[in-house]
């Protein structure tokens, strides 16, 4: 175990102490607990810059289950790095955040912190893991964890539906991947990313090449809020603040854009990987911009806008595809749209970060978010108006500030798709740079709404229910560092250049570098009256236009895109999948147990009957049969007395004694037999379950002496006989052929030497199949709970009806 | 649950139930060279106090033994976890055991497992588990 894979998993083990520390220290916020970490890992993911800024990458392993080629690597790359950066670095600042923004002795604060430490671990394993599939199992505890902090207030009916629907959404879509991650390794025949990349060339003519495509982008584009799945985003923003600065903007989202980037050197050749890619990114842009426009809530503004610049990293990780196709390194164009996205993603994270940040400090010192209802705070919160300013100003991607650097390179990205020769992009091309136009239009709007609508215009007290006030300084600090980076990354774009963008570049365009090359990234802040230039002023000056004029567009704005709304699709779906599955469940859930186990066994019967059958399985010789002693036919005759007895017993308690009896004479078969471990555990079950009956005496009803429905009896009879009849015959064929080696035998052999224990069965059940043992009493643990839960939950509601 | 008036089994427990516990922690130490183990441990402690509640009721064996058995049962799933993850920090697979010899002063020579803790961790699991779900479904009336 290497210290990386211990900086990966730091916040799981931390969390495990979160309950504790909120209790013992009620009067400490637990965040003070919390917000270490994030800033050790911070300082720890930097001490990796050198190596990564000289092109190499560092590798650790520990095997996990190496015989099926699952190994837990942990891999930093400049890929991997800069998220690790941006992960632990907001980590750490919206740790801050919140510790301002949630009560302590209001707030939940052991399960937040549990939920956001169980997602900085995910997050971490998701980008630095190179074994397909522990990054897909990190990918699941992304949504897992986001399903658990967007259902945060869970009393709130509008939080459940949030967290189902992103749950819904991004384990479909990761499943899909792992579908991807599969057919990967049937070409592959590994699960390794490294050794994958190596072969993208052998792959790329293989069958299964375009499905793998489409499902890790599914994976991809659900998880990264791509039309048509955006539709979870908004919804999730019922999550408190500090989370939706988190997750949905800073860092989960952005998994799908890693995704994407981590497999480009694998997929980026082929044409369907340009399409998809930035064409699902060009159309969520505008998509998510139109939208963002109507909305009236600060939140839900910017969770669309997070869908809009989401698809712009999207289609500039699309053209940079592109960039294989020409050979050439320094005269390739389309690297400028690679270092573009890099580079947004980067200014994204900060300008969107600070601006949730600020629209949760307007939420908790006015008590609304609804943008008609506010107006005229800029005297009440001078700070907070200067960091959404600067941010909204980024956002639109004005000058001086990192959001124009990365728009302009945009631009350029998207003028140059026209010139591309390839892919048919002579003809279709031009849609590229004139729908990135349009959507910057309404990205600009929307900026504009946010900031002015807030701060400006007339202030309208009567309609908040508090009186407006600067926040407090703790609030602010986390969003005033995030401004300042808006504006130095602004005024010195090359900042990032080497140590960051560059590094992350060979990651994601390794084949064009060849040997021991580097990227020359250099970000100009004036680059000549260029069109892209051209363009920005064109946004500037339209976007004033339709902004000072919004009044009269918003019956528009209203009007059009109501009926396209994917929700609705989504609800009716879902509302079907419920009531069909609510009427199917309905039909055979009548509440009786015996109607239960009719089916179990009915479906043991037919399943086995026809494998027997099918598979021509039956044989039955008696070639190495025992001979069969006294005791044995006498231990017989005593459970087949036994049992049969059960049958005619008047009363509960005479039943329950007998089938104690057949039990016990059960275990002196074992006995018998020589296994003692078996004959112990049967006595102790036995024991306890007749202890059981009798604790739980008095609530059991009458045994019914008459069963009325001779059908019902029959069946019953049926199946039991059948039951008896499969179980005798498997146990028959089971002995009579030998098709391998016994394995006892090898037990028998190692058990001593390997696990120093005499006791076989205990040996096997701790030592050599500990997983079984492992996952066997976690299944026993929640089954338990479940029973508790259930019980609890009737009793409660039987007190309260 | 209803009381009960089960003088002569009120009586018997008080003496049993030590040596029943007592039995179960040797079968579940012994487990490793014979019969026994976690989970039959684990089963017979939790027949003991099964004892104690068809003897005594509830709220009484509540009383004096104030045990919260969903934490025992997450206790014990620590204990199983935590032994088969810190095989890891020894750069050696998931749940890899380990084990040697330790000469102690009076008792002398004493084999020790990590799989012991393994072992302890089913056997919390077994006891809180079993104890959960009878202790709910007595409750249940």
């Amino acid at each position: 175990m290497s210290f990386l894979h211990l900086a990966i998993v730091a916040p799981l083990i931390l969390s495990i102490f979160i309950p504790l520390f909120y209790r013992t220290f009620r009067q400490i916020h637990t965040g003070w607990f919390v917000l270490p970490l994030p800033i050790l890992l911070f300082g720890y993911f930097l001490t990796f810059l050198p190596e990564t800024m000289s092109g190499t990458s560092f590798i650790k392993m520990i095997n996990w289950i190496p015989s099926l080629g699952i190994n837990f690597t942990a891999k930093v790359d400049g890929l991997g790095l800069l998220f690790s950066l941006l992960i632990t670095g907001i980590g750490a600042l919206v740790v801050l955040y919140s510790i301002y923004y949630l009560a302590k002795n209001k707030e939940k604060l052991n399960n937040f912190y549990v939920y956001l430490l169980l997602f900085m671990a995910a997050m971490l394993g998701v980008v630095l893991s190179d074994n397909l599939i522990v990054m897909y199992a990190f990918w699941e505890l992304t949504s897992f964890s986001s399903f658990l902090l967007i259902g945060y207030w869970y009393e709130r009916d509008k939080s459940r539906y949030g967290a189902q629907k992103s749950m819904l959404i991004t384990v479909f879509g990761g499943l899909a991947m792992l579908g991807g991650i599969i057919l990967l390794y049937i070409m592959t025949g590994t699960f390794s990313f490294t050794e994958i990349m190596s072969q993208a060339n052998e792959i790329f003519n293989h069958a299964l090449f375009v499905p793998a495509l489409l499902c890790i982008l599914l994976g991809a584009f659900t998880k990264s809020a791509q039309f048509p799945f955006y539709i979870w985003l908004p919804d999730a923003m019922e999550a408190p603040t500090p989370v939706s600065a988190y997750l949905h903007s800073a860092t989960m989202v952005k998994a799908g854009i890693y995704l994407v980037a981590r497999f480009t050197p694998v997929f980026g050749e082929h044409i369907l990987w340009f399409w998809l890619v930035a064409g699902v990114g060009v159309l969520t842009m505008i998509w998510g911009s139109v939208f963002a426009v109507k909305q009236t809530d600060l939140k839900a503004i910017l969770a669309f806008s997070t869908v809009s610049q989401l698809g712009l990293i999207m289609s500039l990780l699309g053209v940079g595809a592109a960039a294989y196709h020409y050979d050439f390194l320094d005269e390739n164009i389309f690297t400028v749209a690679v270092t573009a996205a890099i580079f947004h993603l980067i200014n994204h994270a900060t300008f969107k970060g600070s601006l949730f940040m600020a629209a949760g400090i307007v939420d908790h010192e006015t008590g609304t978010r609804d943008i008609r209802k506010l107006g005229g705070l800029m005297h009440f919160m001078p700070i907070t108006f200067t960091i959404s300013i600067v941010g909204a100003f980024s956002m639109a991607g004005l000058p001086p500030f990192n959001g124009f650097l990365s728009k302009e390179m945009f631009f350029t990205a998207m003028v140059h798709v026209t010139e591309m020769d390839i892919f048919n992009l002579e003809t279709w091309g031009i849609l590229f740079p004139v729908l990135a136009w349009i959507a910057s239009i309404f990205t600009f709007i929307y900026s504009m709404i946010l900031v002015f609508q807030t701060f400006t215009g007339k202030y309208q007290p009567e309609k908040l229910d508090k009186k407006p006030h600067e926040a407090p300084i703790g609030l602010l600090i986390s969003p005033i560092i995030l401004v300042s980076l808006v504006i130095i990354f602004g005024f010195f774009p090359n900042l990032l250049s080497d140590s960051l963008i560059s590094p992350a570049m060979a990651s994601i365009l390794p084949s064009l570098l060849g040997g021991g090359g580097e990227f020359k990234v250099h970000i100009s802040f004036w680059h000549g009256p260029t069109i892209e230039l051209f363009m920005t002023l064109g946004v500037i000056i339209l976007g004033l236009v339709l902004y000072i004029t919004h009044s009269r567009w918003k019956k528009i704005y209203k009007g059009i895109p109501e009926k396209l709304e994917l929700n609705r699709f989504y609800d009716f779906v879902l509302e079907g999948l419920q009531s069909v599955s609510y009427k199917l469940t309905n039909t055979y859930m009548n509440g009786s147990i015996r109607s239960y186990l009719v089916y179990i066994f009915a479906f043991f019967i037919i399943i086995l009957a026809a494998t027997l059958i099918g598979k021509n399985a039956f044989t039955f010789s008696t070639s190495n049969v025992s001979s069969i002693g006294v005791y044995e036919v006498a231990l017989a005759i005593l459970v087949v007395l036994g049992s049969i007895c059960i049958l005619f017993a008047k009363s509960r308690m005479t039943s329950i004694i007998l089938l104690g009896a057949v039990g016990y004479t059960v275990s002196l078969f074992y006995v018998l037999f020589r296994a003692p471990d078996l004959a112990l555990t049967q006595l102790v079950i036995e024991t306890i379950s007749v202890a059981l009956f009798l604790v739980c005496f008095y609530h059991l009803p009458k045994l019914r002496k008459f069963e009325t429905r001779m059908r019902f009896r029959l069946i019953n009879a049926l199946i039991s006989v059948g039951v008896g009849a499969i179980v005798t015959l498997i146990a028959l064929s089971a002995h009579s052929s030998k098709l391998f080696d016994s394995i006892s035998k090898y037990y028998v052999e190692n058990t001593y030497t390997e696990a120093a224990g005499k006791n076989m069965v205990n040996v096997i059940l701790v030592d050599f199949r500990g997983f079984d043992t492992l996952f066997e009493i976690t299944v026993l643990a929640i089954a338990s709970l479940g029973i508790f839960g259930m019980i609890k939950l009737r009793l409660n509601r039987r007190k309260e009806g | 649950m209803r009381k009960t008036n089960n003088i002569i089994l009120e009586t018997a427990i008080k003496v049993l139930l030590f040596f029943i516990v007592l039995y179960s922690v040797y079968i579940f130490t012994a487990g490793h060279y014979y019969p026994g183990g976690g989970f039959i441990g684990g089963l017979m402690t939790a027949g003991a106090i099964v004892l104690l509640l068809i003897a005594y009721d509830i709220k009484t064996v509540e009383g004096f033994l104030p045990v919260n058995y969903r934490i025992l049962t997450a206790i014990g799933l620590l204990f199983a976890i935590g032994t088969s993850a810190g095989s890891l920090l020894f750069d050696v697979p998931f749940l890899t055991h380990a084990f040697g010899d330790v000469q102690l002063p009076i008792l002398g020579e004493l084999s020790l497992h990590t799989a012991t803790l393994f072992d302890l961790g089913v056997y919390f699991v077994v006891v809180g588990v079993t104890m959960t779900i009878i202790q709910t479904i007595g409750e249940d009336d």
